[in-house]
């Protein structure tokens, strides 16, 4: 019998190996991402938004196959739409991450989607939900997604701590992702980040020159002054090359 | 009756010339033949009670339940064709089946009773069907707080704090408007309750009834169940007394 493997990518298919992550603080979430989105080896856009609008207080970051996620995050937004005229008020969080999860569960088979859900609602305030790849749901104080998130599940799990305020919350989703591009290769361009609380949504940019810097390893080239030594006879030996 | 022999009653899905639609009116008059149902929407909950009229003493009793359960918050009475009300419970649970299947959370009554009214609506339009010969009173605590509303044979829907359908309907509403309805609590709403199905119960006309009385509330844990029984009891004896001190 002749399977699909939709873990794989169809070739030329534009893939948005990612660094993504939400972050819920007191009044509010902080949503981030880097900007790489690439087709194979080639970056097909670097300076893509993966933070995407679902509702006035509600915005997803989408990881995986952009087609994918661009059509579910489409549908969801329709059919927020349409439950906010019929009840006459906004969707809770919980709602949205709920529409994701069964869209990404029932077409587990033919999506490449991991989908991170977060926002402000009256009934519980900020709230983030993870939908990684099979479609499960799952609320989470933070929420870390994409290639690059691999790399920072340490910081993240060293980093983080319940009842910061806004400052500190952008901080950390900066850091984390400036951590996450520099060594993801299918991760970089520039931070994207989105701040929703009760009053609004607002919109963060930082430019790839301004990312944060941390640790770059020093030179481990010899200094020019360097004179090597005369060689030890007793030591290893140059292979000899042919001219 | 003006309509009988005008052809105009025939079919649901013909007007009248003055623009009315008899087979509706006449569903009514099926819901108003019936025992009474009222419910009451109180401070913490809500509390339905039913006025069952026993048409014969061979039936079991507690037996043919007029209240009826749609999800663990939603409780529902009817007045008129049993067999069309529990038609309407069946779609109602459907219907909170899928909101749930949908949202993963507990539907607001408000949703409900929306999707409620155009499945009873729809069967006013054709010809080939007939209204539903009930009137459905239906309530729930929800992330609102309690409330109440009576979806009619014309697909009509009011919210009300206290609804009163079937034959006694007027007595019970006047009764209702007494009644302090938002300083109540449930407990004390199910002694009311009772004591207005017997009040309004005419023991010249009908022989036999049982009253039939749910709540949802803090004391039921926000789920629609039936009153306990030593309340139940407690409360039929005190509407007795009631009604033998008002003779």
């Amino acid at each position: 019998m002749q399977t699909v493997d939709m873990q794989q990518l169809k070739s030329g298919e534009i893939n948005l190996g990612t660094s993504i992550m939400a972050v819920q603080f007191k009044d509010g979430v902080v949503l981030g991402a880097d900007s790489r989105t690439t087709s194979g080896s080639y970056i097909a856009n670097r300076v893509s938004d993966k933070l995407t609008h679902i509702h006035d207080r509600i915005y997803c970051c989408r990881s995986g196959s952009a087609a994918d996620t661009q059509a579910v995050a489409d549908i969801v937004h329709y059919h927020l739409q349409m439950h906010t005229q019929q009840s006459g008020d906004r969707p809770s969080v919980h709602t949205a991450a709920t529409l994701f999860e069964k869209l990404c569960y029932e077409n587990k088979d033919a999506l490449s989607a991991g989908i991170i859900v977060a926002g402000w609602d009256k009934d519980v305030g900020p709230s983030v939900y993870n939908i990684p790849l099979g479609g499960g749901l799952f609320k989470q104080p933070w929420a870390i997604g994409g290639s690059g998130s691999t790399y920072v599940y340490g910081y993240c799990d060293a980093t983080y701590q319940d009842g910061w305020d806004r400052d500190q919350t952008v901080e950390f989703v900066k850091n984390t992702l400036a951590l996450a591009m520099s060594r993801d290769g299918s991760s970089g361009g520039v931070i994207r980040m989105c701040v929703i609380t009760e009053e609004g949504v607002e919109r963060l940019f930082i430019p790839g020159n301004e990312l944060p810097k941390f640790w770059e390893g020093v030179e481990v080239l010899p200094p020019l002054s360097f004179k090597p030594k005369q060689q030890d006879p007793s030591g290893p030996v140059p292979m000899a090359v042919e001219a | 009756m003006t309509s009988i022999g005008t052809g105009y009653d025939l079919s649901a899905s013909t007007y009248s010339p003055d623009g009315r639609i008899f087979q509706v009116e006449y569903a009514n008059k099926a819901v108003e033949n019936s025992g009474t149902v009222i419910g009451l929407k109180v401070k913490d909950g809500i509390v339905f009670a039913v006025e069952k009229l026993i048409h014969s003493k061979l039936l079991v009793p507690e037996a043919n339940k007029r209240i009826q359960t749609i999800d663990r918050h939603i409780g529902m009475a009817t007045a008129g064709y049993l067999a069309d009300g529990r038609q309407i419970a069946n779609r109602a649970r459907d219907e909170a089946s899928n909101y749930r299947e949908t949202y993963r959370t507990p539907p607001p009554l408000t949703e409900l009773v929306t999707r409620l009214r155009l499945y009873v609506q729809a069967y006013t339009l054709y010809s080939s069907v007939r209204p539903f010969g009930c009137s459905t009173v239906i309530g729930a605590i929800d992330k609102n707080g309690p409330s109440l509303y009576v979806v009619e044979p014309s697909g009509i829907a009011y919210g009300y704090n206290g609804a009163a359908v079937g034959k006694g309907r007027q007595l019970a509403k006047t009764e209702l408007e007494k009644l302090k309805l938002s300083e109540l609590t449930t407990r004390e709403a199910v002694f009311e309750a009772a004591r207005i199905i017997y009040l309004v119960h005419d023991d010249a006309k009908e022989k036999e009834f049982e009253l039939e009385m749910s709540w949802i509330g803090d004391e039921s844990g926000g789920i629609h169940l039936p009153v306990p029984k030593d309340l139940h009891q407690e409360a039929e004896q005190k509407a007795k007394d009631a009604l033998e001190n008002f003779d």
